[in-house]
């Protein structure tokens, strides 16, 4: 949701900038009203992107001084021509507009244990909870997961500071996590708080219902940016309005919409709400769902998609050169 | 007005509205208030609260505001074996806030959740922390075993009191007004000329003030004679205050036949009760108090604990009276300082030791001195 409150933003300098692992970039703001932090809460950002004001989001890893200093560490996501790409280009000194603190993602205290799953930079929004279930004395577990090694911020400070409640999967040292195993090891009133890719975060929702655990005590936060293929350009039409637009790898079909000027409804653009929903008419290729709003039963019938964050992509099989883009046709509120 | 002396406080003022610190237990209700059956709601340091129990009977106390638009859960009904649905549009909560059902999709948004506050529950009431829930620990409690003990027996009410909850902890602090205030009951005027002693840590404040050889008011020989039939003579009364942070006053009051000891500790020859006192800020201008009256003789006689909740009320309705009078007066009043009395000396303890809590918790000492909220209900 983004707040509809002015007195939560504020102005806040660029303190130190300093890159943490391959892409990524730690970034200390001082905010001009500095209040108390939660483990879980991201700030709003006003960034630039085309010479237009934008807003992203970024958890807050921590916040020293009792808030007066917020850490922020910022992938910068590859075919990005927006958000990320302006937050690495940040210089100590600068100025930006940022909202207070906002929990979206509240770690509850109490639980008998909890297992922390990060994956790549969704370390971002668990670090701190770690911290503090640490300085709880909790029994917890915590769980980072990526790709590679160069690509995982804080990993050395997060193994020196857990010890043997810290531990790491690098799939390209072949230590991929097994997600049922996880699962399956985990007591029964444990409560799991992740956040990461889709993939990730659905083979854990898929394997937690499969054993029957309390829904409620899994706890996941999306960064609405992540999905079951790489982006890539596709075509989508509404028949309805004579409108097609080419959505580029770098943007979402609703801004694609929305630059070609079609009223769209949306709120949260991360699929959470529901709000942005399009009813699929045709389909040229295949529905890659991104959203945590739909069920897997209305995901696999294809007839609706939250265009927030869901895409197409051909249907031709990954290895053919010259395949064409996917065409999606739609109608919408 | 008096100016502070320590270096760690720096305000001159004697704050007329006290803001209240939020790392703190403080009563939401008394345990039979909070059933299964129905919520209750009520605002504890400005929180609306849903309260309501389990099926295994656990207290919750959940933010009274649904996330979707606001809607007050506790106009909802209780489902199941902890939820709670609201009355708009029908999401259930669970007992810790989270969303366990949204009547019109197949999922569940991650971020629907209501503020679940840590509970506990002790000395019949249920306790909320609105603060930092990491720092809530039950052994912060006051102690008020007296209500909970075999040893005492007594009963109490609560008091809506419509003024800031500091007037009240300062009433307790300095009990010369029963001279004024509680004339026909236990009044007289050795409360305004003995002396008294106080002394302090940083959690809490004592005040003792002895009277040895005076008439029993009223209220006090009623109870001498409940315990000695037939009881003439002077007494030993004695008034030992103890506070403890944030706004639980316990005070320890009796008479015993003069000259028996009860100053050096043999109470054998008196009677003995305790005022327990506990309030919850609800606003700027209001609070809960809840209060009861303890002794610990005659723990049989059901007739005693009527009679001695009675009186206590009666006592209690004329200081109800007088702080509804002097919030008004302040109210109306808006650029008149405090000035303090030597009386205050266990009130000025108080404050200070509520306004290093507030400063350590980053928050401003006094609440906002503008207009008047609208009078509120509990
Ligand atoms: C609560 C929250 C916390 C977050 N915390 C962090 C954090 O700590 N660190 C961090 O690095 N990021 C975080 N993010 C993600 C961050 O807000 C941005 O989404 C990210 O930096 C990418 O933005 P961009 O403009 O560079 O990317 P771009 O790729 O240019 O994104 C432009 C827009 O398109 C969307 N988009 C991008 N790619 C796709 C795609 N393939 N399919 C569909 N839509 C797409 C994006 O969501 C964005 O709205 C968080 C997000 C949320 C919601
Ligand atoms: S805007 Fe919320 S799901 Fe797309
Ligand atoms: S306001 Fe509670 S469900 Fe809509
Ligand atoms: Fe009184």
């Amino acid at each position: 949701m983004i707040t509809s409150r002015d007195d939560v933003w504020q102005s806040a300098e660029v303190t130190a900038v300093d890159d943490v692992a391959d892409r990524i970039r730690r970034i200390v703001l001082q905010p001009e009203r500095p209040e108390p932090t939660r483990p879980g809460e991201h700030i709003d950002v006003l960034a630039t992107v085309n010479g237009e004001q934008q807003v992203r989001s970024y958890s807050v890893v921590e916040a020293p001084d009792n808030g007066g200093h917020l850490v922020i560490t910022v992938f910068r996501t590859p075919d990005s021509r927006g958000g990320s790409e302006f937050m690495h280009s940040l210089e100590q000194g600068q100025v930006l507009r940022v909202t207070k603190p906002l929990q979206n993602f509240p770690l509850r205290v109490g639980a008998p244990s909890y297992v922390l799953l990060a994956g790549g930079i969704g370390i971002t929004a668990i670090a701190g909870m770690a911290a503090l279930l640490r300085r709880l004395g909790a029994d917890y577990r915590l769980v980072y997961v990526a790709r590679s090694r160069a690509a995982m911020a804080y990993l050395d400070d997060l193994a020196a500071l857990h010890g043997h409640r810290f531990e790491a999967h690098i799939d390209d040292e072949g230590g991929s996590l097994d997600v049922p195993a996880l699962v399956a090891g985990v007591p029964a009133h444990t409560e799991l708080y992740m956040c990461g890719p889709i993939r990730l975060m659905d083979a854990v929702r898929r394997t937690w219902a499969d054993r029957g655990l309390d829904r409620t005590n899994l706890r996941y936060e999306t960064f609405g940016n992540s999905g079951w293929f790489d982006a890539e350009p596709f075509v989508v039409r509404i028949p309805r309005l004579g409108v097609e637009a080419a959505v580029g790898s770098g943007e979402s079909m609703l801004e694609a919409l929305e630059r070609e000027g079609v009223d769209m409804m949306s709120d949260c653009r991360k699929g959470e709400c529901g709000l942005c929903q399009v009813k699929v008419l045709g389909l040229a290729g295949r529905i890659d769902h991104r959203d945590v709003f739909y069920s897997d039963r209305q995901k696999a019938s294809d007839s609706t998609m939250c265009c927030c964050v869901s895409r197409a992509v051909a249907a031709a099989p990954p290895t053919s050169s010259g395949k064409r883009p996917a065409v999606l046709t739609i109608e919408v509120p | 007005m008096i100016t502070s002396m320590t270096t760690t406080t720096t305000n001159s003022t004697t704050a007329k509205l006290l803001s209240y610190p939020l790392n703190a237990w403080y009563p939401a209700a008394w345990d039979h208030e909070i059933t299964g059956k129905g919520i209750l709601s009520r605002t504890i340091a400005g929180r609306p609260l849903a309260l309501y129990r389990t099926q295994d009977g656990h207290p919750v106390a959940l933010a009274d505001a649904c996330w979707h638009r606001l809607a007050p859960l506790s106009q909802g009904k209780l489902v199941g074996r902890d939820e709670i649905q609201c009355p708009y549009h029908g999401l259930r909560y669970n007992a810790a806030g989270r969303c366990t059902s949204m009547p019109a999709q197949e999922t569940l948004n991650p971020s629907a959740t209501v503020a679940s506050y840590p509970v506990s529950e002790r000395f019949r009431y249920v306790w909320v922390w609105l603060g930092d829930p990491t720092l809530a620990d039950p052994a912060l409690l006051p102690d008020m075993h007296q209500l909970e003990s075999d040893e005492w027996a007594g009963d109490g009410e609560t008091i809506q009191a419509p003024c800031n909850y500091q007037l009240v902890l300062d009433n307790l602090m300095d009990l010369t007004h029963e001279e004024f205030v509680h004339s026909s009951s236990i009044g007289q005027e050795e409360l305004s000329e003995s002396e008294f002693e106080v002394t302090h840590d940083e959690n809490t404040v004592t005040v003792t003030r002895w009277m040895r050889n005076i008439d029993a008011p009223p209220f006090w020989l009623k109870n001498m004679r409940d315990k000695f039939p037939g009881f003439e003579g002077k007494v030993d009364r004695w008034q030992i205050i103890h506070y403890t942070f944030p706004s639980t006053i316990c005070i320890d009051v009796g008479v015993a036949e003069a000259g028996t000891g009860a100053p050096e500790g043999d109470r054998s020859r008196g009677v003995n009760g305790y005022v327990m006192n506990t309030i919850a800020p609800e606003t700027d201008r209001s609070c809960h108090y809840f209060w009861a009256f303890m002794r610990n003789y005659r723990l049989e006689s059901q007739l005693i604990t009527t009679q001695l909740r009675n009186g206590v009320h009666g006592v209690f309705g004329e200081d109800e009276a007088m702080l509804q009078a002097q919030q008004a007066a302040i109210d109306a009043n808006p650029d008149h300082e405090f000035y303090n009395l030597n009386i205050d000396m266990g009130g000025m303890w108080v404050r200070r030791l509520l306004e290093r809590a507030l400063e350590s918790e980053g928050r401003s000492v006094a609440a906002p001195a503008a207009a008047p909220a609208a009078s509120s209900k509990g």
